[in-house]
């Protein structure tokens, strides 16, 4: 940063200092990586709007099968919602830990994720089994369409999350906290957050207003 | 010379995620508060959704601010958006990504409700087509 810095003062760059324009160079790697991960994560929350949509659209057509008020587990979801939050506290310490390169910290703090991540998953799967067990599959209605594709979308994107965060642990293991595996955590840690802010629109939209109307 | 680096420094844009402090503690306290929030908000909605101390009319849309409150949250508190200067690239991609979301959440709402609202009921669909 300094070495880029100091070779811009001696060039061009010097003349616009004076008029109060000042160019710092090329930004570094980590600010364009991170920058271009979130333009994917911003698109990937437009694909998240487009299924959102449609489940507003087809909330109703139930084709005289059951509604959400019927088939929510209200309690299920509030486990599943404080595993998600638990977790993206405990990404945050993993992050802290990287940054001050403690790396037992970091594996913990990474492992506990993990946990809570599969626990989160494991109760939705549970769910899912119910629902198509007692003859509300994602056949049944467009209503329960929408809703499996919707949810389902959600529990992929953790699914992948797991195993980005599992080659995490793996990469800073065998590698431990080069620059590149910094920019990979950030990341990973960017992606999980946003999961997170997703699952908050799905339980408020999906399971609280399907069970409150 | 040294005094324009540091006015440089000073200049620099942050990645998303990014946070200034190094320092272990206050950074341990921001995603804490976080959680506190977060937890406080989720608390509220689950509470909301199954109570009937309050206007039932109310509830789908105190449900509502409550989740975008705590988006909002989770996004100052966990992805570190402020409203600094060395965030506006992110905030100004945030933003654009809003407005597709509401075009596209919301037009289709409109344009469903608006064929629903002109079409005939489907009984009468079905006798004409016989």
């Amino acid at each position: 940063m300094t070495d880029t810095t100091l070779a811009f003062t001696h060039g061009g760059p010097h003349q616009l200092a004076d008029i109060g324009i000042v160019h710092d160079g090329p930004a570094p790697k980590r600010i364009v990586t991170g920058y271009g991960f979130w333009i994917f994560l911003l698109s990937d929350i437009v694909m998240f709007s487009c299924f959102f949509a449609s489940y507003a659209v087809l909330v109703g057509q139930t084709a005289g099968g059951p509604h959400g008020s019927q088939l929510f587990d209200l309690r299920s979801v509030a486990v599943e919602t404080g595993c998600l939050l638990l977790s993206s506290f405990t990404c945050g310490l993993a992050s802290i830990a990287a940054d001050v390169r403690n790396e037992r910290g970091f594996q913990v703090a990474m492992a506990v994720t993990c946990i809570l991540g599969l626990a989160f998953l494991a109760l939705e799967g549970r769910e899912f089994a119910g629902l198509v067990a007692q003859g509300a599959g994602p056949t049944r209605s467009a209503f329960l369409s929408s809703f499996f594709a919707l949810v389902g979308c959600h529990g992929m994107h953790v699914s992948a999350g797991i195993l980005w965060l599992l080659t995490m642990m793996a990469q800073v293991f065998a590698k431990g906290f080069r620059a590149d595996i910094l920019r990979r955590l950030l990341c990973f840690a960017l992606f999980w957050h946003a999961l997170d802010i997703i699952w908050v629109a799905v339980f408020s939209v999906v399971y609280l207003l399907g069970s409150a109307v | 010379m040294s005094n324009q680096v540091q006015e440089m420094h000073d200049h620099h844009d942050v990645a998303p995620g990014d946070e200034d402090e190094v320092r272990v503690g206050p950074r341990l306290l921001g995603y804490a508060a976080g959680l506190g929030l977060a937890i406080l908000l989720t608390a509220m909605s689950f509470f909301i959704a199954g109570t009937d101390l309050v206007w039932q009319p109310s509830i789908p849309v105190a449900i509502v601010v409550l989740a975008i409150a705590q988006m909002g949250v989770h996004l100052v508190f966990f992805l570190h958006l402020t409203t600094g200067a060395d965030n506006t690239n992110n905030i100004l991609a945030l933003g654009f990504g809003l407005l597709i979301v509401f075009l596209v959440i919301g037009g289709s709402l409109w344009i469903m409700a608006n064929l629903n609202h002109n079409m005939m009921p489907m009984d009468q669909l079905m006798q004409m087509q016989r």
